[in-house]
Formats: structure tokens, C-alpha cells, sequence
């Protein structure tokens, strides 16, 4: 960190060609790499064990998630919802139905809405636990990792309880969820975050003031505010910089505005700011889940709006009314009327937001995700050059990469 | 596009909303549309005016958009619309909290637009993502090549006409070297 200005030169000198200093050497990191959490490629200029320059190359997980959904009905791009952020796919699928539902200009019944909260805020904590566990365990604290694992496993199955799968959930529907909370999931959720305390506090006995750990993470990474803002960052990342923009806060969805909780920020934005504001911010989930199981209302868990949910088997076959509305559905999907949205939620690693533009027909014109991650890999090189090559794998961890939003 | 949804949803003509107004003192002739759909505040302008438009947007103190969320495009080919292309940008104020969307149209046969890569550093990937998916030129971006797809894909997928299961031919396994002498410093 000696003086970023003339690293900085000598690596754009270094990379014109011609006259590469004999002293800069080019080491590719990835695409597949241990140290790696996606597939992304890092060709990154090193002078000895210094970086003196990086560029990242992505795309390596694109499977086409924008051209598919707008050869889709609306319905259909939910279970693709799952598979962009696989730590926290819910927060995906909340997301995109909250979108679908602002573009009707409807809201889902309170109770659902509750529903999603918890649902929401338990994949935060799951998003939050790997990512942290995957830090540590990649800087040596084996046993965190494990730990962490552990307590996300009790999530996880309370997250198949409810919709009856792990990782590909496909569980909330326009104007509602697929399904009401299960008998006996509330104790069972009690159970599990009065577990999940135990292992945090444990686990913060065990690293947060642990020299060795400490060591590695303070001062790595740090990017300042003015630099965050500008890369666009959201999430995590931006309030370790000190900024407290939390969409939960600022564009205040679902019912978010009846619960209490803080937004923790940091105030460097180095690696173990983000250490310590993403285990603040599984304390605040957990009260978020526990005053929202507090408060969960009685009443239906779907919209009786017409032409928004399948109808009942018993109407399909009972009344002609149910039998239209089945079939147009089946046949011609859910039509939000014309226009365009954006819906920004607050995913696991910052702001994910729905860009949908709808002509009337069943149809999608334009289905855009905004991934939050995408503007941290692309701040990579501004993260990394100045620091050591063994740096790269705090910084990397702490941006908390996932390969699915990244290159959808 | 901005007109007829006004008038489906609310029968009344569309109210510009605080910013649109002072975009309009601003920029007199720049603004050609707007609407705010669903709370969405959005505002159509001329391309020449884009990039003036934006800096203004980030450095007066009465807009101070801070982040430049999202960067976009909309292939317009399939609702007979024209000209056909359709930038998008999303922008967020932390210190006035609020959201803007800000939209530019361009022609099939001319899709070429200032690049506003200087303004926010987020912007250089997102123009990238849009020049690879949809072909739009960013006249003065840096580095303008492809991010998601590789060099040698041919087309752009997110055009409407680019059928969803076109097959693109195998390339040629290339030796490290060769693949780094396209880009910026190229």
C-alpha cells in the first residue's frame, strides 16, 4: 500500500505489451481454482508476492436466465428464481413475485407477507452463514466452518418444511405463497434459533477477537465510501463502509416498516468490517423472525384476486367459472397489465431488483435482474491491487460471490 | 409508451412529478416523455442530451444520485414499437431517498449511445453486459468487448430476433497467450 499511484502506472505500462517490466509476472487465478468460490477467472499482475494489477473475466455460469424467462409465461421464471442465488434462493423468489405483484399493483394478505419475512430473513441468515464460514474455513479456522454449516443445516430444514425443498424452493406465488405455514413450524423455529444463538455465540468466542484471524482480515480489502457508492455497491459491503442503505429501510417493503431493527455499519470497509456486519446482521434477523412470528396474523396466505392463482379443484370441476379462469391460466398465463417496474428487495448480499416490462399479453417483455454481486467482482481490481496474493482469498470470500446471479 | 399507461391506469393526463419538472427547466427540449407507473418515476429524454443529463443528476445537489443502480436495455421488436431500443437507467439518491428511471430511445439502424462510464465506475460492466447482449454501441467506453458471452459468439441474445435456440459453431481451443491480446490494452 506503499503508493497506489505509481503501482498503479506500472501495471498499465506492464500491460501495454512491449516493454513489460521484467520484474511483473501474469498468473491466472481460476476459472477453477480451491480458493475460488464460483467460477470466475482473475489473470491477475504481480510483482513478486505484491498485485499490482487484476482483471476479472465472469460469465463462466451464464445459462441465458433473461432470455429464457422472456420466453416464458410469468409464472414459469419463478423456479428460475431459485437457481440465481442458491444460499438464499427465497429471497430470489420474494423478489420476483413482490415485482410481478407491484406490476399488478396488488399486495399479498398480511399473513403472507409475514410469511415471507421469516422465510426471508432465515435465507438471509443462511446466505450469511456460508458466506462467513466459507472466509474463515479458507483462512484456516476449520472449525467455524463447521459450526456454521451445522447451524445452517437447521435453517435448511426448516426451509424444506415449509416448501419442501432445500435449495430449489419455487415457493412464493403472485399475490401469495404456495403454501401456509406448516402445523407446528413456529415452536420449530424456536427451537432452531435458540440452537442457531448457541453456535453464534460460540462462534464469536472462537474468531471475533481471535489475533490469528484478525490478522488476515483487518486492513485487507478496504475500499472507501466514495468508491463504494460509485461501483454501485449495496448490501453488506456498502454498510461496512459506513453508509446505512438498507433497502428493508430506505424503500421499506412487505411489512418491514412494523419491525424493529438496526442497521449495523462498519466504518473502513476492510474485510473484517464486513466479518463483523454480516454476524450483526444474523443477531438482527433473528429478532426480525421472532417479532414476526409474534405478530404472524391469522387469515388466507393467498389473494382472492381473480386470474392470480389457480383456482381450486373444486371450482375447476364444480362451476364454469373456474373451469375459464383454469384454463386461461394454463393456457395463457398470468397478463399483469401493461407497463414497467422496477422492485428493489434486499437480498443476502445487497440490493436485488426486478426490472420487468409487461405488453399485456401473457407474455414477458423484458425480465432484468439486477445482481448485487455483479458490481463487487467488477470492483475486484480496486480491492486487491496493493495487497498480497494470499489477500485475494479474505477479499473474494468477504464479496461473497455467487456465481448464479453473477452471470445468471 | 409512457402515454397510454397513464391513461389506462388513471384516466387523468399524467403529472410530472418534482424531478421531471426541474429536468425540464434544465434541459428545455431534452425531455420527451414521462410517467411515473406504479409510483416509478420515469422520464424519457433525447439521446444527445444523456450524457449532461446524468452529470447533472449526480452533481446537483437537488438530485445527488449517488448510485447508478441498474443499466439496461429493452428490445421493443415484438410490441411494434419505434424506434425499437430502449436504454434504461436506474438511479438511487441515499441523501434525498428517492428513485429515478431514466430512458433513451434508439433506432435499429443507429443504436449507438454516449457511454457514461466516467460518471459512475459501476457503469463500465453494465455497458459491457449491454453491448453483449443486445449490440448496443457506447460510443467512448474503453473497453468495449463482450463480458458474459465469449469473443467469438456470434450475435446478441437478448434481440428479440435471436431465436432462443440458435446454435453458435464449436470455436477453436486457443493457447492463453492469444486470448489477451484483444481488450483495453490491447
Amino acid at each position: 500500500m506503499t503508493d497506489m499511484t505509481v503501482l498503479q502506472s506500472r501495471s498499465e505500462d506492464a500491460s501495454t505489451g512491449e516493454d513489460f517490466s521484467a520484474s511483473v509476472m501474469s498468473i491466472e487465478i481460476g476459472p477453477a481454482h480451491p480458493a475460488m468460490h464460483g467460477i470466475v477467472r482473475l489473470t491477475t499482475q504481480l510483482d513478486g508476492e505484491l498485485i499490482v494489477g487484476m482483471e476479472a473475466e465472469i460469465g463462466y455460469l451464464h445459462r441465458g436466465f433473461e432470455k429464457e424467462s422472456e420466453n416464458s409465461k410469468w409464472i414459469q421464471v419463478i423456479p428460475y428464481t431459485d437457481r440465481l442465488n442458491y444460499v438464499s434462493p427465497l429471497l430470489c423468489n420474494i423478489g420476483y413475485s413482490m415485482a410481478v405483484e407491484k406490476l399488478y399493483g396488488i399486495e399479498a394478505p398480511r399473513r403472507a407477507e409475514f410469511t415471507r419475512v421469516i422465510m426471508g430473513e432465515i435465507s438471509r441468515i443462511t446466505d450469511h452463514l456460508t458466506c462467513l464460514g466459507a472466509v474463515a474455513m479458507e483462512i484456516g479456522a476449520f472449525t467455524f466452518f463447521l459450526w456454521f454449516i451445522k447451524a445452517r443445516e437447521y435453517l435448511w430444514e426448516l426451509v424444506e418444511e415449509m416448501t419442501g425443498a432445500r435449495l430449489t424452493t419455487n415457493w412464493t406465488r403472485f399475490g401469495g405463497n404456495a403454501f401456509d405455514l406448516p402445523d407446528g413450524f413456529l415452536s420449530d423455529l424456536s427451537d432452531r434459533l435458540a440452537k442457531l444463538k448457541e453456535v453464534l455465540t460460540e462462534c464469536d468466542k472462537l474468531l471475533t477477537r481471535n489475533k490469528i484471524f484478525i490478522d488476515r482480515v483487518k486492513d485487507v480489502g478496504a475500499i472507501s465510501k466514495e468508491d463504494a457508492l460509485s461501483y454501485g455497491f449495496t448490501g453488506p459491503m456498502l454498510r461496512a463502509c459506513g453508509i446505512p442503505f438498507d433497502v428493508r429501510r430506505a424503500d421499506s417493503y412487505s411489512v418491514y416498516d412494523e419491525l424493529d431493527f438496526e442497521i449495523p455499519v462498519g466504518s473502513t470497509g476492510d474485510c473484517f468490517d464486513r466479518f463483523l456486519v454480516r454476524m450483526e446482521e444474523i443477531r438482527q434477523s433473528i429478532s426480525i423472525i421472532e417479532q414476526a412470528a409474534d405478530k404472524m396474523p391469522e387469515g388466507p396466505f393467498m389473494t382472492d384476486e381473480r386470474m392470480m392463482h389457480y383456482p381450486d379443484k373444486k371450482d375447476v370441476y364444480g362451476n364454469i367459472e373456474g373451469l375459464i379462469d383454469h384454463f386461461k391460466l394454463v393456457m395463457e398465463g398470468h397478463q399483469p397489465p401493461a407497463g414497467e417496474i422496477y422492485m428493489p428487495t434486499e437480498g443476502g448480499n445487497g440490493e436485488i431488483g426486478f426490472y420487468l416490462v409487461s405488453d399485456g399479453s401473457g407474455d414477458p417483455v423484458r425480465v432484468r435482474m439486477r445482481p448485487p454481486c455483479f458490481n463487487f467482482v467488477a470492483a475486484m481490481p480496486a480491492m486487491t491491487v496493493g495487497h498480497y496474493v494470499a489477500d485475494i482469498v479474505p477479499i473474494f470470500g468477504s464479496v461473497n460471490m455467487i456465481g448464479g446471479e453473477l452471470d445468471r | 409508451m409512457s402515454e397510454e399507461i397513464s391513461t389506462q391506469e388513471t384516466e387523468t393526463p399524467p403529472e410530472a412529478c418534482e424531478l421531471t419538472t426541474m429536468l425540464e427547466q434544465e434541459f428545455p427540449g431534452a425531455v420527451t416523455g414521462f410517467h411515473s407507473h406504479r409510483g416509478d418515476e420515469t422520464v424519457i429524454i433525447e439521446r444527445s442530451a444523456l450524457e449532461s443529463v446524468c452529470r447533472f443528476l449526480r452533481d446537483d445537489s437537488r438530485c445527488s444520485f449517488e448510485i447508478m443502480m441498474d443499466l439496461t436495455a429493452v428490445d421493443r421488436l415484438e410490441m411494434n414499437e419505434t424506434p425499437r431500443f430502449e436504454m434504461v437507467y436506474h438511479f438511487k439518491s441515499l441523501t434525498h431517498a428517492r428513485r429515478l428511471r431514466l430512458k433513451v430511445r434508439l433506432a435499429e439502424d443507429d443504436c449507438k449511445i454516449a457511454s457514461i462510464h466516467h460518471l459512475w465506475k459501476a457503469v463500465d460492466w453494465y455497458e459491457r453486459e449491454c453491448f453483449d447482449m443486445f449490440g448496443i454501441v457506447f460510443e467512448g467506453h474503453p473497453d468495449l468487448r463482450r463480458i458474459l458471452m465469449y469473443d467469438e459468439f456470434e450475435g446478441h441474445p437478448l434481440r428479440k430476433d435471436y431465436p432462443i435456440d440458435k446454435q453458435q459453431p464449436l470455436v477453436e481451443l486457443k493457447e492463453v497467450e492469444e486470448r489477451h491480446v484483444y481488450g483495453r490494452h490491447a
